[in-house]
């Protein structure tokens, strides 16, 4: 009894009881949400255009946030540093495409999958050999200082990051949705040979989604990367997406948003009102559960396209 | 098809050359010398905790053979194995080292708890001690049931005693702990949760509630775990983490307005990796260690003199005296000690595991010992017994400036009265799982 009191009764008085501090978990929650919805979007959009997993989203995260400090480093001011760097994830989205998408055209999805696990890992060795493997401070002058609002702790920089990316985001849904690269896109997502064969450039839209992967990658490791330091365990931070993928569904840019708020938000409650229960920590796996309790009702996540195929 | 075949070429030579290349970077030769293992992380999310410390291992070894010609006149060789700070790639590398060397490993540094955990059953069966310096099982330090296992100059029990002693006076007395809140954030591991059984004890002791907060792997988001801080508003806050953990947990307390100076870390969390990239957030953090910081000794400007001055410097000269490359450094002298009292004992030649198990339990490196090494001042002296593998070693906690790591109190000793106790009912736990009896004669 006192068992089922603890999971079913307490947690929710202990919410009525402290309702400020509870919305507190709710904005925090939303805000890193919003971090979470970043780090998706990249494999989304890279989803979309291929209809491949992008293993190496983690690493191109962590390859455009060290390309950045390292720029800084050497005396690069933030803003030249933040124009190369995007220079440089885009012409990382040319070498992609000419040396490893262009021979894969038409090949099965576990064949473009398995050559983003060696993109992840040519990355990550290139990353370290220029730039090394120490933790870089990231300080690209957004402030960081917290206030408070009516009760509530706010932090400068968690608003500005959770701005950005839902500019970002939003700018990228209409992009795609509105252009006729997006339409272009979801076609070349369909069938690679069927999109040629009217005539769409192949090509190109590879280069443009993963330069705008690589974007968003900077993005996401600024964000990140700010709080942590530009280190290696960066791009662990693609796990972190994985469930918000399930469940806002690996084809919609909208859905990364959705999902990365639904867990964000979720697991922050997880974590404060039951975590005590059992230990704590389980945020992390918690996530994972949400998604796969949306996956019994909607295997196709919140807002993916719904596969039916004939058999 | 001829671009493709070059490519292909190239990719073969370039993996050639990659091979010799690993193959050059290793130490270990045919002569008659002392073989040390070194399981190393240069690479993957904790190298940058990694490559100070095995560069401060392998520049002391260096200094002994440029500058003294190798311990007691046997030169000192040794082999990296990368382990991504990975236990099973790790105890891969002790397999495939174990029997290197004239007279196989002399000791094995396995520089991670879940290594160690993983290398204490097997010590007895290859006669490989283990010295896991300030990390690792702390009933180790309990010599009569662990035989092959030493982790002086202290543990983690001890460390957490002594935070709670270092609280004390600043509170203004053990009396005044009464009724204050007390919280540990934790690596969700074997490691972060060491100091509980302890600070749990103490607890009951002294009568201030402890407030447990998990933080899985990696750590990297952790804003969960600082609300609860902020909702509980502890008095201190004491932090058992690892990587990238460290340097988020500085972000997040600063982002809540936590006082710093009310902030302790565990030795593993206060290097200069884990303050710097938090900026002039990290002001004032504090953290408990056993040895100084900063490259202020005879033994610094040795290493600069014969390694770097030589041109056979293991990393960057400027990195020289950082926190990890200083623990590394101790680390390897310690392992260097306890060759040096074995050849005291079975002569002048490469020295076995078996050899160095009796020089580590032997081992007493007195403060006069430690200025002959050109350590005076740098850390306490560390005597190790049959009985007592850990030593008892006394803790100090360091201030983060925004520059550089101060010492900010004495050397604090643990409460061993509290310590050992539990020490002892945890070796005899393990003994009896293991069917294990204690060594006689061993006190």
């Amino acid at each position: 009894m006192e068992a089922l009191q603890a999971v079913f009764v307490l947690p929710f008085l202990d919410m009525a009881g402290e309702p400020l501090f509870f919305l507190e978990v709710i904005i925090g929650g939303l805000l890193t949400g919003v971090n979470y919805s970043l780090v998706a979007l990249g494999f989304v959009l890279i989803f979309k255009a291929s209809g491949v997993f992008n293993f190496s989203q983690g690493i191109m995260v962590l390859f455009a946030a060290l390309t950045l400090v390292g720029l800084m480093e050497r005396g690069v001011p933030v803003w030249l540093a933040l124009v190369l760097t995007v220079l440089a994830m885009i012409a990382l989205a040319f070498i992609v495409e000419r040396f490893m998408l262009r021979f894969l055209v038409n090949q099965d999805e576990i064949i473009l999958f398995m050559a983003t696990i060696g993109l992840a890992f040519l990355l990550e060795g290139v990353g370290e050999i220029a730039w090394g493997a120490d933790v870089k401070e990231l300080d690209i002058g957004i402030p960081d200082k917290s206030f408070e609002v009516g009760g509530i702790l706010l932090n400068e920089f968690d608003l500005f990051a959770a701005a950005t990316g839902t500019v970002l985001v939003v700018g990228l849904a209409v992009f795609f949705h509105k252009t006729p690269i997006g339409r272009a896109l979801r076609a070349v997502a369909d069938d690679h040979q069927a999109a040629l064969s009217v005539g769409i450039p192949l090509k190109t839209i590879w280069v443009v989604v993963w330069s705008v992967a690589g974007i968003v990658a900077l993005a996401a490791g600024i964000s990140w990367g700010a709080k942590s330091g530009v280190q290696f365990s960066l791009s662990l931070i693609a796990l972190k997406a994985l469930p918000v993928l399930l469940i806002g569904g690996f084809t919609s840019v909208p859905g990364a948003i959705i999902g990365g708020l639904i867990i964000g938000v979720g697991e922050k409650i997880a974590e404060i009102y039951w975590g005590p229960l059992v230990g704590g920590a389980i945020e992390n796996w918690f996530a994972y559960m949400l998604a796969l309790a949306f996956l019994l009702f909607r295997p196709q996540g919140l807002f993916g396209e719904r596969i039916i195929e004939r058999v | 098809m001829a671009i493709k075949r070059t490519f292909l070429t190239l990719l073969s030579a370039a993996v050639l050359a990659g091979s010799f290349a690993v193959g050059s970077t290793t130490k270990a030769g045919a002569e008659e010398a002392h073989f040390i293992p070194l399981l190393v992380y240069r690479s993957g999310p904790y190298a940058p905790n990694g490559i100070p410390i095995a560069n401060g291992f392998i520049d002391y070894f260096t200094l002994l053979n440029e500058r003294d010609g190798g311990i007691d006149g046997v030169k000192v060789t040794w082999e990296e194995c990368e382990t991504k700070y990975n236990t099973k790639v790790g105890v891969e590398c002790y397999e495939k080292l174990k029997n290197k060397g004239t007279a196989g490993a002399a000791l094995i540094n396995p520089y991670s708890t879940g290594i160690t955990y993983q290398l204490i059953p097997r010590a007895p069966v290859d006669k490989i001690p283990i010295l896991s310096m300030g990390y690792g099982q702390t009933a180790a330090a309990d010599g009569r049931i662990f035989k092959w296992v030493f982790n002086a100059p202290t543990t983690y029990w001890s460390q957490a005693s002594a935070f709670i002693k270092y609280v004390g006076q600043q509170e203004g007395g053990m009396g005044k702990l009464k009724g204050k809140k007390i919280a540990l954030v934790y690596h969700n591991s074997a490691y972060g949760k060491e100091p509980i059984p302890t600070l749990e004890a103490l607890s009951k002791k002294f009568g201030y509630d402890l407030k447990l907060l998990a933080v899985d792997h990696p750590g990297q988001e952790q804003k969960a775990t600082w609300l609860q801080i902020r909702r509980y508003k502890p008095d201190w806050t004491f932090m058992w983490g690892w990587g990238v953990m460290n340097q988020v947990a500085l972000k997040e307390a600063a982002a809540i307005n936590y006082p710093m100076d009310k902030f302790i870390g565990v030795w593993w969390s206060g290097t200069e990796s884990d303050v710097v990239p938090a900026g002039d957030d990290a002001v004032g953090y504090k953290a408990g260690t056993f040895h100084a910081p900063g490259a202020n000794t005879q033994l610094h400007k040795d290493v600069y003199k014969y390694v770097y001055g030589r041109g056979k410097g293991a990393g960057e000269k400027s990195r020289v005296g950082e926190v990890l490359w200083n623990r590394g450094m101790l680390n390897a002298l310690v392992s260097a000690e306890a060759i040096r009292t074995a050849m005291g004992k079975f002569g002048k030649k490469a020295m076995s595991g078996e050899q160095v198990r009796w020089g580590m339990e032997n081992l007493n490196l007195s403060k006069s010992r430690l200025k002959e090494v050109g350590l005076a001042g740098f850390t306490p002296p560390i005597k190790v017994t049959c009985a007592d593998h850990e030593g008892n070693g006394p803790v100090i906690i360091q201030q983060w400036t925004g520059k550089e790591w101060k010492f900010v109190s004495d050397w604090i000793s643990p409460m061993r009265e509290v310590v050992r106790p539990m020490i002892e009912a945890a070796a005899a736990k393990f003994g009896k799982e293991n069917n294990m009896t204690p060594r006689a004669n061993c006190m």
